[in-house]
């Protein structure tokens, strides 16, 4: 039972209770549905079109730089935990790194990929 | 005493991790219950009103009134939703945020350590569960088929993903301090001088993804109700909005012992003061970040979106770059 053997069983007893949070309502809480309960809410009012449609693209822009941003600072978490061995040339190889990575996100920036508007 | 030491050290070591796995989920479900009334209470007086105190004495009983209220309340679906995904993402939300406790240390006794698994990928493991999260709320929003949820969900994705890229970056420096992935390595590791202190600026950038990962003030834009009405749990009602809510407190929980355990120490004690038990220390450590943020919510007003954005990929990922390059050299000039 290494350590990822009684993390595997806390993973269970912690599905066991978020299970518990789900089933629960329909259990316990009886639903008394009608017409209008079941809209979707907006304000009161009938809603008037449907949630399907145009969206701004830069959500996706994010979604994209995000990916490519995180695998990088993924990548520096091996050389982090060697740093004291690794020293003046772990520090220029990163440094290597980082300018590269610089260079990509200057390009972002220029590009308008982080401005909102 | 001896006689349940000896039944325990009799009992199959699965049978002691899983009554060990229930009872931190159940005290991590009373510290949310309380976390909850500790805010409200402090949000009162900040208003200079008393907060609740009409159920039971000085109103801790608060929070069971608020779980049999919320158990009992009918289970709306909207006609337009996805009916499983509808069901299944505050269930996502609940389980990630319950999972990081597996590797959370809390303590030490005589060499052995308070936690269920003792990872030497620790951090790792907690960043890869933790993000998961985000699935939750992005689902939620989406399986509603309602306007504001949507927006709420769509703005909430983009919010943590952005956020989440500084929050991998401001760790790296403590990685470079520590030399290991292991928390309890990296506690062990400030036992001469808390990393606030040598990584100041991480701990800064830390703190202030750390509320924009949790979605609160004043990052809250993800249910910014003058906006959104109630963001992406807009349409959930009874226990499954219940579900987000005990995520978004046992996160912020979370958030406070990841700060503790990398920053602030864990359980080791300030000044020599070694009287009072390490537990209590940790304790003590997370209790003042949890005050921290509800500080925060009575403080601050909302942020816009385009500059909330504008911080998290303009400034924020750039000044986490440049403090673990600092960092790296200084290590490598001095060793």
């Amino acid at each position: 039972m290494a350590p990822y053997g009684s993390v595997a069983l806390y993973l269970c007893v912690a599905l066991a209770a978020a299970l518990l949070f789900t089933v629960l309502p329909g259990l316990l809480a009886k639903p008394k549905p009608n017409a209008h309960k079941d809209e979707a809410y907006e304000c009161g009012v009938e809603p008037t079109s449907s949630v399907s449609g145009r969206f701004p693209v830069r959500f996706y822009l994010i979604a994209m730089l995000f990916v490519v941003f995180d695998v990088e600072a993924a990548s520096f978490y091996p050389w982090a935990v060697q740093m004291h061995a690794l020293r003046m040339f772990g520090l220029l190889e990163m440094a290597v790194f980082v300018v590269v990575l610089g260079i990509g996100y200057a390009y972002v920036w220029k590009k308008g990929g982080f401005s909102w508007r | 005493m001896d006689a349940l030491v000896a039944t325990l050290n009799a009992a199959p070591l699965w049978l002691v991790i899983l009554i060990k796995s229930a009872l931190l989920l159940l005290v991590v479900v009373t510290t949310f219950a309380y976390a909850m009334l500790f805010e409200r209470k402090i949000l009162g007086w900040m208003q200079l009103r008393p907060g609740p105190n009409r159920v039971g004495p000085w109103g801790l009983l608060q929070p069971a009134a608020d779980a049999a209220k919320l158990i009992l309340k009918e289970d709306l679906t909207p006609k337009t939703a996805d009916p499983l995904i509808y069901r299944l993402a505050p269930f996502i939300s609940l389980i990630t945020a319950f999972a990081v406790y597996a590797v959370i240390p809390f303590g030490e006794n005589n060499g052995s350590l308070w936690a269920i698994g003792d990872v030497n990928a620790g951090i790792l493991l907690l960043m890869a569960i933790s993000s998961i999260g985000v699935y939750g709320i992005s689902l939620g929003g989406w399986a509603s088929g309602s306007k504001y949820p949507l927006l709420g969900s769509v703005r909430a994705t983009a919010q943590m993903i952005s956020y989440e890229l500084s929050m991998s970056m401001s760790f790296v420096g403590v990685l470079i301090l520590a030399g290991t992935t292991s928390l309890a390595g990296i506690v062990h590791a400030q036992a001469s001088m808390w990393f606030f202190i040598p990584q100041c600026f991480g701990f800064l950038i830390y703190v202030i993804t750390a509320v924009a990962e949790t979605n609160r003030t004043p990052f809250d834009l993800v249910e910014a109700e003058t906006e959104l009405v109630g963001g992406f749990h807009t349409e959930y009602s009874g226990l499954r909005f219940g579900s987000f809510f005990i995520a978004e407190y046992v996160n912020m929980l979370t958030v406070a012992c990841i700060a503790t355990l990398l920053f602030l120490g864990g359980w080791n004690a300030p000044f020599g003061l070694t009287m009072i038990p390490g537990i209590l220390w940790f304790v003590m450590k997370v209790g003042a970040f949890l005050f921290f943020y509800m500080w925060l919510r009575a403080t601050l007003p909302r942020f816009r979106y385009d500059r909330l954005m504008a911080f998290g990929w303009k400034i924020l990922l750039p000044a986490a770059t440049l403090n673990l390059i600092i960092t790296a050299l200084i290590v490598a000039l001095r060793g």
